[in-house]
């Protein structure tokens, strides 16, 4: 419960210290400096390519219970704009079809 | 915009946290599927609540999380956690209107807890000239504490069910993203961009299995190529 693995400790430090890298830094360096047109559009980009590439392996792995999860979870954000409701209907919806098919 | 001194108070901080308490029950579910995830990868509970606490970026931690090793991969780590928050570099500089007439740790705290939601809902109250920054702190330090509260609840739920690893309730975590997908969709120009970070993600996945470099060159890919497409037809600077 409470072990520490130190790799694990190390990875997660890391991690604590991009994140701030960007949190805080972000605001230190574009105060000094103004990103210029081409960065900024490369960087609009970031999340939804990013989000992309994380679904697009784990949707494509030809397991049904995935796809039909993944087009309740759509269904029910663009419904009601609920990151909480859609979370919890596409995961009920996929787990609905994993124990009927 | 703001006119006139920036204060930082204890009613501001109070305000802050007031005004997001509505918005906790909407991010308890993505705590939970954090708890869940962390536990399934085999972080221990003491691991789990210093993830929570110093990392605080859901979709960073359930992005590392998915390539998860033993022992993990200290850079692929670090370098992932940076690119997913990227965003948030953009975000810091646009409170500046608060942050630039702080000093010290009230500037470096704040930042250290600014989140989407609580980025969103301070730069509503800038915009409607509300001069207390703790605001920012308020909101952020909320969804801070119920973050460490819910991502605990999902380790000790995990470990309550103990799923095994093709059980549905792993979809929770892709359900998170895609989900967020729907609120970042812009219209047409986001098409090329993503379709190319999808099939280079996929490539990478099948070239380089178990890693999660795929995100990265994903990523990389579809940014960049939406970059250079926008500067050719000359609609950059409207992004």
């Amino acid at each position: 419960m409470w072990d520490f693995h130190p790799w694990t400790v190390a990875a997660i430090l890391g991690m604590a210290a991009a994140t701030y890298l960007c949190r805080g830094g972000g605001y230190w360096l574009f105060r000094q400096v103004t990103p210029g047109p081409m960065l900024r559009a490369a960087l609009s980009y970031i999340p939804g390519t990013l989000f992309v590439s994380f679904v697009a392996p784990g949707l494509l792995d030809g397991r049904l219970h995935t796809l039909v999860g993944a087009s309740a979870t759509v269904a029910v954000m663009l419904w009601t704009r609920s990151l909480a409701w859609a979370i919890i209907a596409g995961t009920a919806a996929a787990w609905l079809a994993w124990s009927l098919l | 915009m703001i006119h006139g001194p920036v204060v930082f108070t204890l009613a501001g901080l109070r305000r802050g946290a007031v005004v997001s308490l509505p918005l906790l029950i909407g991010l308890t579910p993505f705590g939970v599927v954090c708890g869940i995830t962390q536990q399934a990868a085999g972080l221990s509970l003491g691991e789990t609540i210093l993830m929570a606490g110093l990392v605080y970026a859901g979709a960073a931690q359930l992005v590392v999380l998915g390539a998860w090793t033993h022992p993990p991969s200290v850079l692929a780590a670090t370098l992932t956690a940076l690119v997913v928050n990227l965003r948030l570099a953009l975000m810091g500089p646009v409170l500046a209107p608060w942050l630039d007439r702080l000093r010290g740790w009230r500037v470096w705290l704040s930042l250290f807890t600014m989140v989407d939601p609580s980025w969103a809902l301070s730069v509503r109250e800038i915009s409607a000239d509300y001069r207390d920054a703790a605001f920012l702190l308020g909101a952020g330090g909320i969804m801070w504490i119920s973050w460490m509260i819910t991502s605990i609840a999902g380790h000790l739920l995990g470990e309550a069910i103990q799923p095994t690893p093709g059980h549905p309730i792993f979809f929770a975590a892709l359900a998170v993203f895609v989900a967020l997908l729907v609120n970042l969709w812009r219209g047409k120009a986001d098409v090329m961009p993503w379709l190319v970070a999808g099939v280079t993600a996929v490539a990478t996945a099948h070239l380089l299995p178990g890693t999660s470099w795929y995100m990265l060159t994903g990523a990389l890919a579809g940014s960049l190529l939406g970059a250079l497409r926008d500067a050719r037809s000359g609609d950059a600077d409207r992004r």
